[in-house]
């Protein structure tokens, strides 16, 4: 199991260290800093083997994370672990930086002992720990309230406890997709897409509720669609979409997903990511880039690069970018755009093209010429792809959500009292064309 | 107010202020004080000075107070364990407080406290912990357990807290249940056969029942738990797998991995032809291709495993190629890993697309990714053959980059293609030769030559091309030197009359001016080769060469099943058995899988369960020529008949040479691992065996097969002296002494037992811990009579070699416990590994050579054995009874040679080569075996039945 953990600056200097287990010595947090943190190679992996110590580590920001061990720990839960570790810092004081971890130091301890004993992770949702582990120490509870919080801890329902009240029953879901795209040059064909989605929901509803969450999931509808087979091919169509993989959050029943595919739970209080999902067919690509790049002679390179928009003319995309690599050796840039702004970042070495909105069924263009300086670099240049940034309404895997529906038998509100919001968003992922 | 300030304070004497300020009146200032110590303490200052006051402040309600002067005392209680006495009534008090917090918080802490001295006033507290009627008190005292039991196992053990902590696993509370498996995994870990966690189907269901209600984090417990359970049947294993598969779709990677190691595992037992099995197959792949959405260092993690699933199971994996393809912000880690197992996933279905992303990254900036780009364009060349031009073409454009590592690697993998299809693109040996200049790297120097040396007849200038390189002969590498002196001698085997002068160069330098044994011994070999018979030498360096693998890098089998059984675990991430990394005696137990119910698969089964020499069917062949194919041709000469054999005799040794290297000897091999198993079974049995039979069977058979020894009569193995195993000042007066011995067949423990204590000791019971080769007893331990004071009795105990196999150090380490009316007893004792020579032990003389010639030179052991008056037909007489059978014999310049060969219980062979010198006390001792570790043991027994 985890024998220690560590949290350093980007100096190197130790801010927090908690060691767990007796094979890891004070030596343990020099060898790391001396062999990772001031190496000069860039990190060649995630996890380091010094002297049969394995450090595995994760950086934010300038701050780095390790966890130690001698043992042949699940290497997996230790990576979980350092993420969840993160999540629960932030909950508490916000982003991770020097400073922060330096004003709750004394926090950071009582959570490293709460969360993790003998290097074993324990309850680490933050909803429990929050009612216990506050940053003022604890005040003086009454006997019900202590044994109602232990029980909460360790029990089913480790991620809400009872008793929550709304005047409200009020609860938004968010479906956050994020488009990836590799295109060959030219634009002509998809190398590989996929879309990776999220459902994060909101919940501000009162007591235990019972949530069942549906959407056009493929294997879903055609199940139903057995016995009138007519009607849901017509009312349904080509709207049911194949999800090649979900996974969710630890409050719902997987069991009974497993066996009949629904999504039932009881949920969390407040924000939390309901479930992820991958989809790699039929993706609606909000966007086409073509590019040509053409060299003229030695010194010259020509850019010009098409965007085409592919979705219904009455929705908006924003917060569009264009990101063209430009060589290393560039000594001057022009650039011509008909629509947005383009500029040439030399310390980024690409021309960056920003637009703030684009309608579908659009086409947009800029040309460039860029200046090459003389060199005698045998390497040709490596042509990065060009990469592109944007927001959309809409989900490009065509995910529905066709209803979530809320029962508290114990409490007088019944679903229809619940007041929900849906808002779909598509961003991009890591969509690229080479050229 | 924050908490930085703390950071601050370096003025001296500073620890005199903080006492002060420690033993103030004012709650707040103490509080301070107490912060700012732990604040040194995090820096690393030593402020283990200020103990006593710290301490002082540990009586106090304020919980934010108690903690931090608790994690105080964690830290430096070691260093001044008489102070930390003084915590001891605080913590027994808090650990009866009314608030479970509170409760828990005591238990947890004081289990951190490394002392002796507190541990005992511990037992109590944790013991009522244990019973808490709250959950959370419960489930940290249960890791509290695992806590003590590594500061003191013994009292663990003593005061009951194992049973106590069994008794968790059926608790209602599932983390309660969680924590307790947790913790009984870790304590079993350090005992490898305690049983301790007792799974059967009935535990298994408590478990898999709590799986569905616990944290992410106890799910992960329990499924590394489960994993270590063998299922009875497929039925059993069907079923856990029916209830496991739904964690696939949990949101912690870690859930998902774990779920994916107890299914990869038992889905060894179901029966592939069962439906169940397919579609469980194709569940496996879409979670595995979600980890890699993941963060980074999660995806290595996932990558890293699916390496060791691909090449456990291809099918799973091997339509989706596509998410393998490098993104280009990918960290360089993610590349590398995903570029190894697009390689792996490679086929002709997918090899264009494979083709093009490779040509992209060959262009990309860090070097070594490039470097496996390269080498991985030639891999596919080398798997999918309707690929191998586009890929030539393709390396070709690359070498026309002229970037120096491009071109070096490209040149490597392209004298591997030229291996795999021979004759059909040497037309770009050309290309090559332009940029010989460049080439810098030893490896791809040596390709280089090697090519030039293999088509010496295409190329009209190679012999100036090799005379370039041997102008700086002594400063290249040894692999660039070797591989100069072989292409130099097939130049001249080629084209003999103008590069006389050039052979005779290479010649000496390898033998007069250089001090690297191989190279002189290559050197030797072809001199006198090419000076005694011409035709021999071409013969012998100009033989058509074996096939080369299409798969590099696989991992070998038993290691990839035992990888598997730790999928998640860092020796997943790491490519290694946990005791590679892992100190002290946990994870040394090799973890395998189970094996397939009911169909012939089961390595248990005879047809598999070969000796060595059926091996080279799944073992690759080598890719590069080394000095194996020397040492092969030296034995070739060797055992051709002896005396000046000439021309023909030596061609005919040669080509059953060349043909078992191609392969086309392989079948006779393997029928002839055939047979001995069957007579293994048939005779070797000590049921079957007739009693009066003196010589061992398989001894007598091989004798009818026997032409160059001369036939002994066997004297009888060797059995050493008894000695004391278990010292009677250890075991309340049983004194245990014994040896073992090999009779007819049977592997004997003998042993005696005095009863040195004034009580008669009766009901003995034996039982063995698990071994290296699987030593257990094949007949209850039994003594005719109660063992009264100062009596002695004899027993000899039969041994199977059929019982649970585990890699012990040494090797030969045998752990015994035994048992009688006062108690158990445990004892190690060193066996000899001759015990485990077979009767059937004799190999064939052909297969001798090819087998000895397959076996890596590197797993070669040489010794010397020293002071052994004996001449070479008593040497192999005395070994001959001892079950090491000598093959052939022959006299070389004076000195004897024998070649012998010996068969362990598991199918494991031995080849050995003696060399004695008449007239000298001292043998030279070679041996080969694919399992290099064991030629330490195999001296051992050589020594000892030499010189009794």
């Amino acid at each position: 199991m985890i024998g220690g953990l560590f949290i350093y600056n980007h100096k190197g200097e130790v801010l927090i260290s908690r060691v767990y287990r007796d094979d890891i010595g004070r030596n343990a947090v020099d060898a790391f800093r001396v062999n990772v943190i001031h190496a000069r190679q860039q990190v060649r992996s995630p996890v380091t083997n010094i002297a049969r110590t394995s450090f595995f580590h994760v950086k934010r920001s300038n701050i780095w994370l390790a966890a130690v061990t001698k043992q042949n720990v699940n290497a997996a839960m230790v990576f979980e672990f350092l993420y969840k570790m993160c999540d629960v810092m932030t909950a508490y004081f916000g982003k991770i930086s020097e400073e922060n971890i330096k004003n709750n130091f004394v926090l950071i301890y009582e959570l490293l002992d709460e969360i993790l004993d003998f290097g074993y992770p324990q309850n680490s949702e933050t909803g429990a720990l929050k009612t216990f582990i506050t940053q003022q120490g604890i005040k003086s509870q009454t006997k019900e309230e202590q044994s109602q919080i232990t029980s909460q801890v360790t029990g089913q329902i480790g991620w809400r406890r009872e008793g929550i009240k709304y005047r409200r029953n009020e609860l938004f879901l968010d479906v956050l997709e994020s488009v990836n795209l590799l295109m060959s040059p030219q634009g002509s064909q998809v190398l590989s897409a996929h879309v990776s989605g999220r459902v994060v929901m909101k919940s501000y509803l009162s007591g235990m509720p019972e949530c069942k969450f549906g959407m056009n999931d493929k294997i879903v509808i055609d199940k139903q669609g057995k016995g009138t087979a007519d009607e849901t091919s017509k009312s349904s169509g080509k709207q049911s979409i194949a999800i090649d993989d979900c996974t969710f959050h630890q409050c719902v029943r997987l069991s009974k997903f497993d066996s009949e595919r629904s999504i039932s739970f009881i949920p969390p209080d407040g924000e939390y990511e309901l479930m992820r999902y991958r989809t790699t067919k039929d993706i609606i690509l909000p966007f086409r880039v073509i590019p040509l790049v053409r060299e003229v002679g030695r010194t010259k390179l020509e850019v010009k690069v098409v965007i085409k928009s592919n979705f219904k003319p009455s929705l908006l995309a924003q917060k569009i970018e264009v990101r063209i690599p430009t060589p290393l050796n560039t000594s001057g840039v022009q650039v011509i755009c008909m629509k947005g702004k383009a500029k040439y970042k030399a310390s980024e070495n690409a021309i960056v093209w920003k637009i703030k909105r684009m309608a579908g069924m659009k086409e947009s263009q800029i040309s460039a010429e860029i200046e090459l300086l003389p060199t005698n670099d045998k390497k040709k240049w490596a042509r990065p792809p060009i990469s592109m940034n944007f927001e959309v309404p809409f989900a490009p895997s065509g995910l529905k959500v066709r209803y979530l529906k809320v029962f508290e038998p114990k409490l007088n509100y019944s679903d229809h009292d619940v007041i929900k919001w849906v808002r779909y968003i598509g961003r991009s992922g890591i969509y690229e064309t080479r050229c | 107010m924050t908490d930085s300030k703390y950071f601050t304070t370096t003025k001296k004497g500073e620890i005199f202020e903080l006492k002060a300020e420690l033993n103030s009146d004012k709650k707040e200032k103490k509080k301070e004080a107490v912060k700012k110590v732990i604040a040194s303490m995090t820096v690393g200052k030593d402020v283990s000075a200020l103990f006593p006051d710290v301490v002082n402040c540990m009586q106090t309600d304020n919980l934010e107070l108690k903690k931090l002067v608790y994690l105080y005392l964690m830290n430096y209680a070691k260093s001044q364990p008489d102070m930390a006495i003084m915590a001891v009534n605080t913590f027994v008090k808090d650990c009866e407080d009314p608030n479970p917090l509170i409760r828990a918080l005591a238990v947890r802490t004081m289990g951190c406290i490394r002392v002796d001295k507190i541990t005992e006033y511990l037992c109590e507290p944790l013991r009522k912990c244990l019973k808490d009627e709250d959950p959370y008190v419960r489930k940290t005292a249960a890791v509290c357990v695992a806590k003590l039991h590594d500061i003191n196992a013994q009292l663990v053990e003593d005061q009951g807290f194992l049973d106590t902590l069994k008794d968790l696993i059926s608790d209602s509370n599932p983390m309660v249940v969680a924590n307790a498996v947790a913790a009984l995994s870790e304590i079993a870990e350090s005992h490898p056969n305690s049983n301790l966690l007792d799974l059967n189907p009935q535990s298994i269901n408590k478990l898999l029942t709590a799986l569905n209600e616990c944290t992410e984090w106890g799910q992960i417990f329990i499924l590394d738990c489960l994993a270590n359970y063998t299922p009875r049947d497929d039925r059993e294993s069907q079923s856990i797998c029916e209830r496991v598969t739904p964690r696939l779709s949990h949101a912690n990677s870690a859930v998902v991995l774990s779920a994916v190691k107890v299914l990869m595992k038992f889905m060894e037992m179901l029966p592939k032809d069962l439906d169940y099995y397919g579609t469980l197959l194709k569940k496996l792949a879409p979670p595995l291709v979600t980890l890699l959405s993941a963060e980074p260092e999660l995806q290595y993690v996932a990558l890293r495993n699916i390496n060791l699933i691909v090449q456990k199971r291809p099918e799973i994996l091997k339509h989706e190629m596509k998410v393998f393809f490098v993104k280009y912000n990918d960290p360089i880690y993610i590349k590398l890993e995903k570029l190894d197992i697009m390689i792996r996933l490679a086929s002709q279905a997918n090899i264009a697309q494979v083709l093009a992303e490779l040509k992209e990254y060959a262009t990309e900036v860090d070097v070594d990714f490039v470097r496996k780009a390269v080498r991985a364009i030639g891999r596919c060349a080398i798997k999918v053959e309707q690929s191998a031009e586009r890929c030539v073409s393709t390396l070709l454009d690359l070498i026309q980059t002229k970037v120096n590592y491009v071109v070096q690697e490209a040149i490597v993998v392209i004298k591997d293609i030229f291996r795999k299809y021979p004759n059909k693109y040497e037309s770009v040996i050309a290309t090559l030769c332009e940029n010989l200049d460049s080439l810098d790297e030893p490896e791809a120097r040596a390709a280089m030559i090697w090519i030039v040396g293999e088509y010496a007849e295409r190329i009209d200038n190679a012999d100036e091309l090799l005379e370039s390189f041997l102008e700086g002969f002594h400063d290249e590498s040894t692999q660039v030197q070797l591989q100069l002196l072989t292409a130099i001698v097939k130049l001249f085997l080629k084209k003999p009359t103008e590069t006389q002068e050039l052979v005779q160069q290479v010649l000496s330098l390898a033998t007069q001016d250089s001090d690297n044994p191989d190279l002189r011994d290559r050197g030797y070999i072809y001199w006198r080769l090419l000076s005694t018979d011409p035709v021999a030498a071409k013969e012998v360096v100009l033989a058509e060469k074996p096939l080369i693998s299409e798969e590099t890098d696989l991992i070998e089998p038993t290691l990839l099943d035992e990888l598997i059984c730790h999928i998640g675990t860092l020796a997943s991430v790491y490519h290694k058995p946990p005791n590679a990394f892992v100190e002290g005696s946990r994870g040394v137990q090799h973890k395998r899988l189970p094996p397939r119910t009911g169909s012939n698969e089961s390595p248990e089964s005879p047809e598999l369960a070969q000796p060595a020499a059926a091996q080279p069917v799944d073992q690759p062949p080598a890719v590069i020529p080394s000095q194996g194919d020397l040492l092969g041709d030296l034995l070739n000469l060797d055992l051709g008949p002896p005396t000046s054999g000439g021309t023909p005799a030596i061609t005919s040794a040669m080509q059953m040479g060349a043909m078992d290297l191609l392969g086309g000897g392989l079948d006779s091999l393997v029928m002839q691992g055939g047979a001995g198993g069957r007579q293994e079974t048939g005779f070797g049995g000590p049921a079957v065996m007739p009693s009066s039979l003196n010589a061992p069977v398989g001894g007598g058979l091989g004798d009818l097969f026997d032409l160059g020894s001369g036939v002994g009569m066997p004297t009888g193995s060797y059995v050493v002296p008894k000695t004391v195993w278990l010292p009677a000042m250890k075991a309340k007066g049983l004194e245990i002494s014994g040896t073992f011995a090999r009779r007819m067949g049977t592997i004997q423990m003998d042993v005696t037992f005095t009863n040195k204590a004034m009580q008669i000791m009766t009901d003995f019971a034996i039982q063995f811990n698990r071994n290296s080769f699987g030593l257990s007893p094949a007949a209850p331990l039994q003594l005719a009579t109660p063992l009264s004071p100062n009596q002695t009795i004899e027993v000899s105990l039969p041994l199977s070699t059929v019982g649970p196999v585990m890699k012990m150090d040494p090797l030969n380490n045998l752990q015994v416990a035994v048992k009688n009316n006062i108690d158990v007893f445990y004892f190690s004792s060193l066996y000899p590994i001759n015990i485990l020579f077979v009767e059937d032990g004799k190999m064939e003389r052909q297969v001798f050579l090819a087998t000895w010639k397959d076996i890596p030179s590197d797993n070669e052991a040489q010794f010397q054995i020293k002071d052994c008056h004996l001449n070479s037909d008593a040497v192999s007489n005395k070994l001959q009874s001892n079950n090491i059978f000598t093959i052939a014999k022959r006299n070389v310049e004076g000195q004897d040679m024998l070649y012998q060969s010996m068969k362990l219980t598991n199918g494991i062979w031995i080849l050995a080569e003696l060399r004695i010198q008449p007239g000298s006390p001292n043998f030279t001792l070679s041996l080969k075996c694919r399992a290099p570790e064991i030629s330490q043991f195999v001296l051992q027994s050589y020594e000892a039945v030499l010189k009794n």
